[in-house]
């Protein structure tokens, strides 16, 4: 009884940093933007209760509704090019033998680099003037005028995929290679005897058994995507035109730079709901695993 | 049933073919970037010239006017600051929380377990706003103990997370030995667990570094002083001034403000990529 008890005396001690550091630093400041996000508050100047103003405000605004959108194709676009890139880099780093360390490094170096100086690469390669696709597209006879990757709607929205696939793809490509590694050798080999063809072993061994790990990746990647930040603020700011606006970079600009706190706080927990929902499905993915074990 | 490596076949030269591609992709901005940073300021502004060689000699100029006329090196010497400090906080905490979630039994536990995964998958975007308010009321606006307060929010998370699948690697009889002999459970965890653990903590360490390292919103939003600012945010804002941008010294500037977490990872790679596939391969 006595060694319960002073077992349980040392859980509360352990945890209690990391508790205070929740409660105190994410649980009270997402209550806090909760109360932001239903009253109408500046920098500086608390304000009245207004129910869910902001939120139909925000419903009804061009700009909010843009971003939206923007959010969800850049989420959806960057994702699935990540996943089916990321699973195709992956068989490849299987077959990989020699210079397998080398390679492996060079593959993962754009997701350890900070996003925001690498970014600063894309950008001087986007540049309207000195772009060395433009002049690479002229040298080859391809171009007789600039792209203005940056300032077209479509174009820009492009470019800022491409950058979120060139530092999301080492994540997903280790994370599936991991899953493939540990697919028993037997598997293929009495694939094999029943006469199974590399298409029927790929899709009837490989791919169910890669299936959980390339969930969770797809489902981590989608938060850490739509949550995006840095590329976007980096390279166009959220022009032009609104057209590639993010929740956070609009959170950003009217929160921090117009001083909307609310309607700031508003657009980031937009993000909420997804956060719910995929930690909902992590949560169940990782019990069901256990329950295999 | 033995753990193979799945379908793996000896490559043929066609593997190496298909993923030069992908190796190009993943390197050429990089390349591109040291270029830039070499190149004269004549050489980089000619339109004629051909942007992914040197041809009129390479200059420092870049770097030198980067380390001399700009607040670079007080950049460099912040975010290594409040990176080291962020990084013992983080890793301790995380240390305790991990040991307790994965061996100690007592009410709550469970809860915290699923509370500590929740955080884990917060990201930064959702709760800037309100931090930076709780920042200001705490008189911590435009300092670097804003970033100290606010990095562990992530990293703690992050850290127990990841060291709870350590911990629960290492068996429990030899914690039940040390117990016996009269060690309390942070003696045992001290002299214990920590050396049998200590990949994980390298590894807790080593990711802990890197995103505070590479943080930029938080350190855009709580620090606005040009002398205050970290590495991500000086380069990306410090460096343009109006319309003007000084190409040169900003590929410079990511080149030497990327320089330690290259030398970690060049050290580190292994450690690198068990973190990274252990949450999604062990669950």
């Amino acid at each position: 009884m006595r060694a319960l008890s002073s077992e349980a005396a040392a859980g509360y001690g352990f945890i209690a940093p990391a508790a205070v550091l929740i409660v105190g630093l994410i649980g009270f400041p997402f209550g806090l933007a909760l109360w932001f996000s239903v009253t109408e508050t500046w920098v500086g100047r608390p304000g009245p209760f207004v129910g869910l103003a902001n939120f139909v405000r925000l419903a009804g605004n061009g700009t909010f509704q843009l971003t939206l959108v923007n959010s969800l194709l850049y989420t959806i676009g960057a994702v699935a090019l990540k996943a089916v890139l990321g699973f195709i880099l992956a068989l490849l780093l299987l077959r990989i033998t020699r210079f397998e360390k080398l390679i492996r490094g060079a593959i993962l170096l754009p997701f350890v680099i900070p996003t925001a100086l690498s970014t600063l690469a894309w950008w001087w390669m986007f540049e309207p003037t000195y772009s060395v696709l433009n002049w690479t597209g002229r040298a080859l006879g391809l171009l007789t005028s600039d792209v203005p990757w940056l300032s077209d709607p479509t174009l820009a929205r492009s470019a800022i995929i491409v950058v979120n696939v060139w530092r999301g793809l080492p994540f997903f490509a280790i994370t599936i290679l991991a899953g493939l590694v540990a697919i028993p050798q037997e598997y293929y080999e009495a694939a094999e005897t029943d006469g199974a063809g590399a298409w029927q072993r790929f899709r009837n061994v490989t791919l169910p058994l890669v299936k959980p790990v390339l969930g969770i990746v797809v489902l981590f990647s989608t938060i850490l995507t739509m949550a995006d930040f840095n590329i976007v603020y980096l390279m166009t700011r959220g022009g032009p035109m609104n057209s590639t606006h993010l929740f956070s970079t609009l959170a950003h600009q009217s929160g921090m730079t117009s001083g909307r706190l609310s309607e700031g706080a508003a657009i980031s927990l937009f993000l909420f709901p997804l956060l719910v929902l995929i930690v909902i499905v992590q949560l169940r993915l990782v019990r069901r695993q256990t329950a295999y074990e | 049933m033995s753990k193979g490596a799945g379908g793996r076949r000896r490559g043929g030269a066609w593997a190496y073919v298909a993923i030069a591609p992908f190796v190009l992709f993943a390197l050429f901005p990089f390349y591109y970037m040291i270029v830039t940073s070499l190149k004269g300021d004549p050489e980089l502004y000619n339109l004629d010239a051909i942007p992914y060689w040197i041809s009129e000699g390479a200059t420092l100029r870049h770097y030198a006017f980067l380390l001399t006329e700009t607040l670079f090196p007080r950049w460099f010497a912040n975010t290594l600051f409040v990176s080291a400090l962020t990084v013992v906080v983080s890793v301790i905490v995380g240390i305790l929380a991990a040991y307790a979630v994965a061996r100690l039994r007592f009410r709550g536990v469970a809860t915290f377990g699923v509370g500590i995964f929740i955080t884990y998958l917060v990201p930064p975007a959702l709760l800037f706003i309100p931090l930076a308010i709780i920042v200001t009321q705490l008189g911590l606006s435009d300092t670097p103990w804003a970033l100290i307060l606010t990095y562990p929010t992530f990293l703690v998370p992050f850290n127990t997370w990841l060291l709870m699948g350590y911990f629960r690697t290492i068996p429990r009889e030899i914690e039940e030995c040390a117990l016996i002999d009269g060690c309390n459970r942070l003696q045992t965890l001290l002299r214990v667990v920590l050396p049998v653990a200590l990949p994980g903590i390298v590894c807790a360490i080593l990711f802990s570094f890197t995103f505070a390292w590479n943080e930029f919103l938080y350190s855009l939003v709580f620090v606005s002083s040009g002398v205050k600012k970290t590495i991500t945010v000086g380069v990306t804002s410090e460096l343009i001034r109006g319309d003007i941008y000084f190409w040169g010294s900003l590929m410079a500037g990511g080149i030497i403000g990327a320089v330690p977490i290259v030398v970690a990872y060049v050290f580190f790679l292994d450690y690198y990529v068990s973190g990274l596939t252990g949450g999604a391969v062990k669950g």
